[in-house]
């Protein structure tokens, strides 16, 4: 394809004096899904905040599609928005809406799709993310956490967008749930080639759908690469993630050997 | 492959979409290699294409569907997504065709499609008993209002009975927030708002006088009047719309944060712990902003009266202390202490009783504030009846 979907240039966050990310490169390219790991507060969420343009770099750029998201104007950048969904950590559900209301208002917000049409777009995402047809009406405040993430989720597709990211998707969820989310990601790359990139704790989740992860760590981008490389690499930070109890299972499940030397 | 008399169904040129990544959806009608008439879809079948003739094109779509003898082509479509998947399959009228060519992922699409489950909200009833249920709903609904209004200023009598049996317990902290927060924050509003309206009322009520050649009492028309009733209202009014809402806002956001559940795993009284502090801080900081709002409408007024009338400032000064007497005084704190406790346990009551969801949250605080201003004019004119005889010349 040539050009990457998401390229991040150089990139420096700054909150006030302190520096969240320094001169952090990578690619993504069509059709990839990939995992940013890292410790708590090692700016994993900021970083994809950056690449949803809701954070301003202090150097470096963002390029989204080919456009850099801090030269382009608002018409071109809302048209980018229209080519990307985003699941938030907590769903950000509109509570005042309910479960239907909330899938359906992206599709609303276009003006041009008639009512009939959004209803069965809508009940069919409900359907893909197992939300059942008797819980479309209700509040999210009703819902359980794991409920939350998967409406937030049939949000996120609502638009059919080439681009997902998702922010910690199987947090909160039980073990069925989070496989059969990313169940459905994997379906959903191949069936739409959609690019995800995925913020995530979950080392399963990791393993069951990632193709590269990058890993954060000292406001740095120490590692990026197929799960396999990067479970080898000697930072601290990744020999800790993947040499401990949980880890060395995912090592295991991966059958790789140390490179020799 | 040769394509025999083969018909370009639908004129449009192969364009691309404004980001320059989309082909258009197209329809080529042709005659297959095999002599079966045949519909090719190529393009974009997906959202950000179709969405503006998704219609038109689906009626197309329809009345094409009608020959059943036609071969569906749509492994040539570059891709299809959900949006795409639903129109074909509506336009097939839910159904499969009988000749139809789709790769292996544009049928599981169309899989997921076929399954989508009817939305059916929740249903209501008659109008009728509606209207009935909704009129016993809100007449019930404000009975336990004022039901929980009672319970909480009971409990709150508790409370206060159980710091004075242990005054170690007392908050200071937390009521010396909040009296920083309700009182010094407030002294620059309050003071705008009570200098201009002393130099309204001075400028209105000095021209009357000067009809009647009684230039003199502007000391006891304002002196009265702002003491008495206009600073204790003033004061309360503004505090209400700023300190009261706050209150309303954060109680209500602790509980949709679940802070408020936290405190009661904590076995932390939610009355002791958060409403208490500030009914006290409130009672306290009122009537020292009742006494800086008077004394600020006050000043507005002597300006407004030395420009208007020519009446010195010592004079005022001088007059004053004849004017009103004292218990006008006492009588303007006294509210401020009423008033800032009453508008404090509307506020709080409003925002304990807030549920997790934002609209809640904006009913809840617009209701602290209406009804605490209700509730100080209310009790204001209660004042004003029972206090008639008192600090008035005769």
């Amino acid at each position: 394809m040539g050009v990457p979907v998401i390229r991040v240039e150089g990139l420096s966050t700054r909150f006030g004096h302190v520096m969240v990310h320094r001169n952090i490169s990578f690619d993504v390219d069509r059709g990839e899904i990939l995992g940013i790991v890292g410790g708590s507060g090692s700016g994993k969420t900021t970083l994809l905040r950056q690449m949803l343009g809701l954070e301003t770099p202090a150097e470096g750029r963002v390029t989204i599609l080919g456009r850099c998201l801090a030269e382009i104007g608002a018409e071109e950048r809302h048209a980018l928005r229209m080519r990307s969904g985003v699941l938030f950590q907590q769903g950000a559900l509109f509570s005042a809406l309910s479960v239907y209301e909330n899938v359906a208002l992206p599709l609303r917000e276009l003006r041009v799709v008639p009512e009939d049409v959004i209803r069965d777009l809508v009940m069919l995402k409900l359907a893909l993310v197992g939300i059942a047809p008797e819980d479309a009406s209700k509040l999210p405040a009703e819902l359980s956490g794991g409920m939350t993430k998967r409406v937030g989720l049939a949000r996120a597709l609502g638009l059919e967008p080439d681009l997902l990211f998702l922010d910690e998707p199987t947090a909160g969820l039980d073990p069925d749930r989070s496989e059969a989310i990313m169940k459905l990601i994997l379906a959903l790359r191949q069936e739409l080639s959609l690019t995800v990139v995925m913020v995530t704790h979950d080392l399963d989740s990791l393993l069951e759908v990632s193709d590269r992860v990058a890993v954060l760590a000292d406001q740095q981008l120490v590692a990026i690469g197929p799960l396999a490389e990067v479970v080898w690499n000697d930072h601290p930070f990744i020999r800790s993630l993947f040499h401990g109890e949980r880890g060395l299972r995912i090592v295991q499940a991966l059958r790789v050997r140390p490179p020799v030397v | 492959m040769t394509l025999p008399e083969s018909t370009l169904a639908q004129p449009e040129p192969m364009g691309l979409d404004q980001a320059g990544e989309r082909v258009v959806p197209q329809l080529l009608q042709q005659i297959g290699t095999d002599g079966v008439p045949e519909l090719v879809l190529s393009g974009d079948w997906v959202l950000a294409t179709l969405q503006a003739q998704f219609s038109t094109l689906e009626a197309r779509l329809r009345s094409l569907a009608a020959d059943p003898g036609l071969r569906w082509e749509v492994t040539q479509a570059r891709t299809v997504d959900h949006a795409g998947a639903l129109l074909l399959w509506r336009a097939w009228g839910g159904q499969r065709p009988a000749l139809l060519n789709v790769a292996a992922d544009q049928a599981a699409l169309l899989a997921h499609v076929a399954e989508v489950p009817d939305y059916r909200p929740s249903l209501r009833g008659s109008s009728l008993q509606t209207g009935v249920a909704t009129l016993g709903g809100g007449i019930v609904s404000a009975l336990r209002e004022v039901r929980d209004g009672t319970a909480m200023i009971g409990q709150l009598v508790f409370d206060l009975g159980h710091l004075v049996v242990h005054p170690s317990r007392i908050p200071w902290r937390e009521i010396s927030a909040n009296i920083y927060r309700t009182g010094a924050k407030a002294l620059g509003i309050t003071a705008l708002v009570g200098f201009l309206i002393g130099v309204v009322l001075s400028y209105l009520s000095g021209r009357q006088l000067k009809l009647y050649g009684a230039d003199i009492f502007i000391v006891n028309i304002l002196g009265m009047s702002i003491i008495r009733e206009l600073g204790p209202m003033l004061a309360a009014i503004l505090i209400a719309g700023r300190s009261g809402s706050s209150m309303t806002a954060q109680l209500g956001v602790m509980r949709v944060t679940q802070e408020l559940d936290a405190l009661s795993v904590m076995g932390i009284s939610h009355t002791r712990r958060l409403v208490l502090p500030k009914v006290i801080a409130l009672s306290l900081s009122l009537p020292l902003i009742v006494l800086w709002t008077s004394a600020m409408a006050l000043v507005g007024g002597i300006v407004a009266s030395e420009i208007q009338l020519g009446i010195g400032y010592a004079l005022f000064v001088e007059r004053l202390p004849q004017a009103v007497p004292i218990a006008n005084l006492w009588l303007g704190l006294a509210k401020g202490a009423v008033f800032g406790s009453l508008i404090a346990v509307i506020a709080c009551h409003c925002g304990l009783r807030v549920a997790p969801n934002t609209e809640s949250l904006g009913a809840g605080t617009t209701t602290s504030v209406v009804a605490s201003i209700t509730a100080v004019i209310i009790v204001d004119a209660i004042f004003a009846i029972a206090f008639s005889n008192v600090g008035v010349w005769f």
